[in-house]
């Protein structure tokens, strides 16, 4: 039975469970001010759409989808490098709480339409980029498989 | 160029906001019952607040520059995620349950922008 990723990524991540933890601590404590500098690179005026946070959690989600398939379902177990990359980095990489409060503001400053748009936006794309990692992590195995019949 | 004081608080607040999630994922996926991220849900929704409450508090009440962008982005950034709510939506939807990934989306999107208006209100008022 060949592994197949959880649909909570974090519920049954390996490992002891202090070791765990320094490895996700590390992580978060790259992952946000990563965050912070790509928001310094992409400024965004306040009623203007929200591009920095838009192409963090794009990028991150496909980054996420694109690692997760490939540690869990291609090289099982990994110890610290799910804590450190998927549940440290990349969660603290993106974010979810910014996403709302920038939706909030447009919509307490007038710009409804703007709101609308980066919600719309942000659930196609970072849903697509999801997919689009998990698909291109998942390829290289199909045809490793293929190799092998 | 960002101060050396500043990424140092980025980090550890980044570094205490994604141990904190891992901590109440865990509790909460182990109570919960069903396909549903109820976990992911939970830390959205309330770090959405708390966001929430600090823009007001910025907005309202000249809460300083340095605390809210150690707090708001470092912690609340770290301890909210796009990129595992993203996952497990599509997740969801490979394994054929629709219903649980459009419950997900609406509640996470309708749930953390409320929470966050609320904080923001709250600033507001007091």
């Amino acid at each position: 039975m060949e592994p197949v990723v959880p649909i909570d990524p974090d519920a049954a991540a390996a490992g002891p469970a202090w070791s765990a933890v320094a490895a996700v601590a590390l992580g978060g404590a790259l992952g946000a001010p990563a965050r912070y500098e790509v928001a310094k690179l992409v400024p965004t005026a306040v009623d203007a759409f929200p591009w920095a946070t838009f192409w963090t959690n794009v990028g991150g989600a496909f980054a996420l989808g694109l690692f997760l398939v490939v540690i869990i379902e291609r090289f099982p177990p990994s110890r610290y490098l799910r804590p450190f990359v998927a549940v440290g980095f990349l969660g603290a990489f993106t974010t979810f709480s910014t996403f709302a409060v920038e939706t909030d503001l447009l919509v307490k400053d007038g710009h409804a339409p703007i709101a609308l748009a980066y919600v719309v936006a942000s659930l196609v794309a970072g849903l697509g980029a999801a997919t689009a990692g998990m698909t291109v992590g998942r390829l290289g195995r199909l045809g490793r498989r293929g190799e092998e019949r | 160029m960002t101060s050396p004081g500043l990424w140092v608080g980025l980090a550890g607040a980044g570094a205490v906001g994604a141990v904190a999630r891992y901590v109440v994922d865990r509790a909460v996926s182990a109570r919960a019952s069903g396909d549903l991220p109820r976990g992911t849900l939970v830390i959205n929704l309330s770090g959405s607040l708390v966001l929430g409450l600090i823009t007001g508090a910025a907005l309202y009440h000249a809460f300083p520059s340095t605390p809210r962008v150690i707090v708001g982005t470092g912690f609340c950034g770290a301890f909210t995620t796009f990129s595992t709510f993203t996952f497990e939506t599509v997740r969801l939807l490979e394994e054929g349950e629709v219903g649980d990934a459009a419950v997900n989306l609406v509640v996470s999107v309708v749930g953390a922008t409320l929470a966050a208006a609320l904080g923001i209100a709250l600033m507001a008022l007091v």
